[in-house]
């Protein structure tokens, strides 16, 4: 343990609900859809058209700006739909899977330099996960970062236990550590939570510089640990990969073969059995688990996820649902009750902290009205970067460039500032103002 | 096609609409509004402003009550008076109530009448600054300059610039200020921090001087001896038994307040700290310097210093926003808050001065802290 990370500010949200380390249902594909939305600065153009024969791992879009971006069917079958929303702006692609799954041969050659690495992710449709920093936008093909940077475990409330959904998939991450390794210079960092440093294999990855990370949430969230091994400065690039897909490209590497299949954790509150189930991306949500009415379904963590809707389907990038029951109901003087055990705050003017342990029936309440700013210090004690929370948060609200690239715009994305939504008493949407400053920032410096 | 839902009195759209912002306050007020999160974080904090200003009023409870009774007791000491407990509360508890009465109907109207304006929801600031500004002028202050104090604070130190977290200045102690400088008389000198009004008039005996321990020890009546300041020894100070503002003579119920403050985080400890810290060291300075004979220590317990540096001080909106800039201005205020106190001839109280100097020079130390974190950025950056 070489190279260790301690934080101490965060906060782990004690939503109940946690998924059992078992799998309960694999689910067998029937229409998957292939979504574009799911890749931020990914301006799609269709390269198939319905009742088209396609097999795991064949294209399905491009990139119109860059078309050796693709997004590839993660299943075969035939092109059922294609779904447009308002202004014929591409939704889907629906694919109806066949019975027996065939695959595209990728070969099982190990890649030997960088632009056999970039060929191999980007014919897969697995350059689709990696992520470029500042910004959070799809990689640039043409650029060779400082460093990649895999976190190999989330500490987002409920997030999927990944020495469970991938301890058995070790050689797979090694093989796409390695791979990923001749894309840059920097280095391949390896993130490894430090309470299970010893039961997981994950610290004996090899071709990589090992981290051993501990703290609350966002402890496990890579742009925290960038900020603390190696902080992104201006010019320069970072790439990041969940650990997910570093499994699936080294399985090409391995196979030959494209496997997005996931153990998907479903959890929250309102889960009838909250455990795992192995899916697909672009599964119905319905087929992985049962909705109860009036439910809201997230693809993701209550802090970063997408709202996906009872019909929606699994994302690209999401190993976990959340389901939460929506809080319409309105309690008598909520705010002025000494006791209410039933909500959590982690602030001490109620008294969760009396119960430290407990698990809480979260809802979708916003518990109060948004307001102008007041609290400053709640921000900076969930933040655990050397940024200051609140001056970044007006730059961004005040479009000033300069400022922003001062106070750290380059070092985060929304979700690492997803806790200043949650415990804001002001009730903003923190994420939503770093975002908005983060578009800025793209089109201005473009 | 579905027949369209008629909008509620209310409800946009509906006759009553104008209205909307007052009517949410109610409503808000008595039910946690059933929003749900629309985008950002699907989960939120059990914490909203609501329950953070309430927070303080419950602070403030124990200056407040104990405020009451010490209406009473001066009132019956100075005027030799045969009063038992009950008789000293009571007394306060009417004196004190016309206070808090103004205070929130002119606050709260003009506060709902520029949310109408704005159409945006009633701040629940005025909660606060409502109850803080009865305890911190004298009880006997006429209630129409008091109203106009209110008014001339909430208008132009706190809706001119946009409401709740968006002023520069603590409302409260601007409402004091504004009486300060525009009716002196009634404001300063020896004969205004003891109740008389209710007393002369029944009794038919003239007002008497009962000067407070601050301006008893301007005058230079300190006997180092007893450590008596005039008739008022220190622990008189300390439990708060001397004329005053009413929430600021005892200590013990400030610090009950500045426990539950810290406690649960709505106000800094590092502020109240670092102020107390400005304080004791500029009175200890002024005593070596010979500008007073004061033990350090007093300058805490006397006027408004401690009550200043807990509730006022600690206003979040008005203080310092940096953590290192918090123990900036803490300090500062404590210290600027005695010198006033030691080397000014004529002004023997400085807290409120001090704080409202400060509340302007916040910005400032949060530049050069903001600038400093900036620096340090760029360097650290090089340096990798």
């Amino acid at each position: 343990m070489s190279n260790q990370l301690v934080l101490k500010k965060g906060l782990d949200i004690p939503v109940k609900g946690a998924a059992a380390q078992k799998v309960v249902k694999t689910v067998k594909p029937g229409v998957v859809a292939v979504k574009p939305t799911d890749f931020k600065g990914f301006l799609p153009r269709l390269l198939v058209k319905e009742g088209d024969r396609v097999l795991a791992g064949s294209p399905v879009l491009a990139d119109k700006q860059k078309p050796q971006i693709l997004v590839t069917s993660p299943v075969s079958g035939t092109v059922k739909s294609i779904v447009r929303g308002d202004k014929r702006k591409l939704l889907a692609v629906l694919v109806d899977a066949d019975a027996s799954q065939e695959y595209v041969d990728f070969g099982t050659k190990v890649p030997a330099d960088a632009d056999q690495v970039k060929e191999l992710l980007l014919k897969t449709g697995l350059w689709g996960a990696l992520i470029q920093r500042p910004y959070g936008v799809q990689a640039d093909p043409a650029l060779r970062p400082k460093a990649i940077f895999i976190s190999s475990f989330s500490t987002a409330p409920l997030a999927a236990d990944t020495e469970f959904t991938l301890g058995d998939r070790f050689a797979d991450i090694q093989a796409g550590v390695s791979a990923l390794a001749k894309l840059t210079d920097g280095g391949v960092h390896f993130s490894v939570n430090k309470a299970v440093w010893n039961s997981s294999p994950f610290h004996k990855v090899e071709n990589a510089i090992v981290h051993s990370v501990s703290g609350k949430h966002p402890a496990g969230n890579v742009g925290v640990q960038i900020s603390h091994i190696a902080p992104i400065q201006k010019g320069e690039t970072v790439w990041t990969m969940p650990v997910l897909f570093v499994a699936a490209l080294g399985h090409v590497i391995n196979t030959g073969k494209l496997d997005l299949t996931r153990k998907v954790a479903v959890t929250g509150p309102v889960a009838a059995d909250p455990a795992y189930v192995v899916a697909l991306p672009g599964t119905p949500v319905k087929e992985i688990t049962d909705v109860p009415a009036d439910a809201r379904v997230i693809g993701g963590d209550v802090l970063t996820g997408e709202n996906l809707g009872a019909d929606g389907t699994l994302g690209f990038f999401q190993d976990q649902l959340t389901l939460l029951h929506e809080g319409t109901e309105r309690e008598w003087f909520g705010w002025a009750k000494p006791f209410r055990p039933k909500v959590h705050s982690s602030s001490w003017c109620y008294f969760s902290w009396l119960t430290p342990k407990k698990k809480y029936d979260m809802d979708t309440n916003l518990h109060g009205g948004p307001r102008a700013f007041v609290e400053t210090k709640c921000f900076e004690d969930v933040t655990p970067m050397d940024i200051f929370p609140i001056y970044l948060i007006k730059a961004c609200l005040a479009g000033d460039i300069e400022k922003m690239e001062k106070f750290g715009i380059y070092e985060v994305l929304p979700e690492d500032l997803a806790l200043c939504d949650y415990v804001d008493p002001s009730k903003n949407d923190i994420q939503a103002m770093i975002q908005q400053g983060i578009d800025l920032m793209i089109k201005e410096m473009a | 096609m579905a027949e369209e839902k008629k909008p509620g009195l209310f409800e946009k759209g509906g006759k009553l609409y104008w209205l909307h912002s007052t009517i949410d306050a109610f409503d808000t007020f008595l039910r946690v509004p059933g929003t749900v999160t629309a985008k950002g974080a699907h989960v939120r904090d059990g914490i909203d402003l609501k329950r953070v200003m309430i927070m303080v009023v419950i602070a403030l409870v124990p200056a407040a009550l104990f405020g009451m009774y010490n209406v009473g007791l001066q009132t019956s000491t100075t005027y030799g008076l045969d009063w038992n407990f009950w008789h000293m509360f009571w007394y306060g508890f009417l004196r004190m109530l016309p206070l808090f009465v103004v205070s929130y109907v002119v606050g709260l109207a003009i506060e709902f009448g520029s949310s109408q304006i704005r159409g945006e929801e009633v701040n629940e600031g005025y909660l606060v600054t409502g109850f803080l500004i009865p305890l911190i002028v004298p009880v006997d202050v006429p209630l129409w300059m008091l109203a106009l104090a209110v008014a001339f604070s909430v208008i132009f130190v706190k809706e001119v610039f946009g409401g709740t977290g968006m002023n520069i200045w603590n409302p409260a102690l601007v409402a004091r200020a504004f009486l300060f400088f525009s009716y002196p008389s009634s404001m300063s000198g020896s004969s205004v921090w003891v109740s008389k009004t209710w007393v002369s008039a029944l009794k038919g005996v003239d007002a008497v001087s009962a000067a407070t321990p601050l301006g008893i020890a301007h005058d230079g009546a300190f006997d180092a001896a007893t450590g008596a300041v005039g008739q008022y020894s220190f622990m008189d100070m300390f439990y708060g038994f001397i004329p005053g503002s009413t929430g600021e003579t005892s200590v013990i119920a400030i610090l009950l307040g500045a426990i539950l403050l810290v406690w649960t985080g709505v106000a800094s400890w590092k502020i109240m700290v670092s102020s107390v810290a400005g304080g004791l060291l500029v009175g200890w300075l002024g005593q070596l310097a010979g500008a007073t004979a004061l033990p350090c220590y007093y300058q805490i317990v006397m006027g408004g210093f401690l009550f200043g540096s807990v509730f006022m001080a600690t206003d979040p909106v008005t203080a310092a926003q940096t953590e290192t800039g918090k123990w900036i201005y803490g300090f500062l205020i404590g210290a600027l808050a005695v010198v006033v106190r030691l080397w000014n001839p004529g002004y023997m109280e400085g807290m409120m001065l001090a704080i409202l100097f400060m509340n302007t020079m916040a910005p400032l130390i949060d530049h050069c802290v903001v600038t400093a974190h900036i620096n340090r950025r760029a360097k650290k950056v090089q340096t990798v």
